[in-house]
């Protein structure tokens, strides 16, 4: 069966690509940190030496519309082309071609119908920052095939968020019970407080800290019955307008949760204080910190998991 | 009120060079344009298999002829096509980050809870 290499947690800021590219002089104050600890999360995706990426995001109204919108999705097609004409334009992002692992993605739509989610699926899915982001961020090589999936945080009627919790378990326990013998890492990405379009957007730091110290909180010790009780479709317009994307992050506290879907405590914990919004990257080692063997093969030993959180978590 | 239909044409201007330029040089134009021609389109599909009853309030059409924003929000558009849009067309005029502040002051007299963008 396949192996759950890594689960991967973070915020999508579309300006990390623009920013990291410009020389070192011409970048603003802020860059510096911004780029050190994306390198240092960056590392932690690479330790894991992943085959196969799945990618938890949200479409941003490019592909998918209100005359035909979907909740959950997921894409099965040979490669997927990526990032849209807005988005090179507001963000200069690039245009790019990931390779799709279909077999992985006929796994999971089959296995999660059966489990109770209606998923849909497009066999020709144009992906954006949602998706390419991480890919920057994580893996800017690009070089890993992927399973996008979509969830709809951006046009309500949106699913609750207990709704994302339990598909990040099933996912877990999809990818775990997938026959292969690939090692799978899931990337998900989604907002602390966030306000777009409205009054409180692009201020001097996001717009609710107070929810973003809560969110991080649940988020690195993987309180996801603490979260739940808290957090509702409702309750998530007050911390800004935006902010329903955290539902991904409590997707990917479902992924990280262990075998009786209890949360976990994330090994590696950074967060960035960005000008307008609280950027936040998380990675769990399900079966314990990849350590090199004296050969050069990877081993797992959980016991390097507290000390590795102990280095990193005191950022947070 | 069609929610649907301002979020319709925020979603196929913003996505389209040309209309975004023509948008922001002849707004009441293009308004009057896109509704005739465009409104009743479905997306990927046929002409012959246009809808037939999408139309804009006035309080709509005006609001996207005269550029308004803050209109567009209180009448419930989805705020984030509303934006990508409105950067596209005028934030190359402004200072980094001048113009977004600016679109945040003029809707500085909006509370919480926000209008409804349910479509």
């Amino acid at each position: 069966m396949a192996e759950l290499a890594a689960v991967i947690a973070s915020t999508h800021h579309p300006f990390y690509y623009k920013t990291s590219q410009l020389p070192p002089k011409d970048r603003p104050p802020f860059a510096e940190e911004w780029i050190t600890k994306i390198e240092r999360f960056r590392q932690t995706l690479t330790a894991a030496e992943p085959d196969v990426l799945v990618m938890v995001g949200s479409d941003h109204f490019h592909q998918l519309w209100l005359d035909n919108m979907p909740q959950f999705l997921v894409g099965k097609a040979p490669f997927f082309d990526a990032n849209w004409y807005n988005e090179e334009r507001e963000f200069g992002l690039p245009r790019m071609l990931l390779r799709g692992e279909e077999d992985l993605a006929a796994h999971i739509l089959r296995d999660g119908l059966d489990r109770g989610f209606d998923l849909a699926f497009s066999n020709e899915l144009r992906i954006d920052h949602s998706i390419t982001c991480p890919i920057i961020t994580l893996r800017p090589q690009a070089d890993l095939p992927i399973v996008p999936v979509y969830t709809n945080i951006f046009a309500p009627p949106l699913p609750q968020p207990r709704r994302f919790v339990q598909l990040g378990r099933a996912i877990r326990e999809m990818v775990e019970s997938w026959e292969s013998d690939q090692r799978v890492a899931v990337i998900g990405t989604g907002h602390l407080s966030l306000e777009l379009g409205g009054p409180r957007q692009f201020g001097e730091h996001g717009p609710d800290p107070e929810f973003d110290r809560k969110a991080v909180d649940w988020i690195a010790s993987g309180d996801i019955d603490s979260c739940l009780a808290e957090v509702s479709l409702e309750s998530l317009h007050a911390p800004g307008n935006a902010t329903h994307g955290f539902m991904d992050f409590m997707l990917m506290m479902g992924v990280a949760a262990n075998r009786a879907g209890e949360g976990q405590k994330a090994d590696h914990v950074e967060t960035v204080d960005l000008f307008h919004t609280m950027e936040a990257y998380f990675t769990w080692y399900p079966d314990g910190v990849p350590e090199r063997e004296p050969d050069g093969r990877l081993s797992s030993a959980a016991s390097s998991a507290s000390e590795e959180r102990s280095e990193s978590g005191g950022e947070q | 009120m069609s929610r649907y239909l301002l979020d319709k044409f925020l979603y196929t201007v913003d996505r389209d060079p040309e209309l975004v330029e023509r948008y922001r040089e002849d707004p009441a134009g293009t308004v009057a344009w896109w509704e005739t021609e465009r409104a009743n389109k479905i997306l990927n599909c046929v002409d012959a298999e246009d809808s037939t009853w999408l139309g804009f309030t006035e309080e709509e059409r005006r609001a996207l002829r005269t550029h308004d924003h803050v209109t567009l929000f209180e009448l419930g558009a989805h705020p984030f096509l509303t934006l990508t849009l409105f950067i596209a067309m005028f934030e190359h005029d402004h200072e980094p980050l001048g113009y977004v502040k600016a679109y945040a002051q003029r809707m500085s007299h909006i509370q919480l809870p926000y209008p409804d963008i349910t479509t």
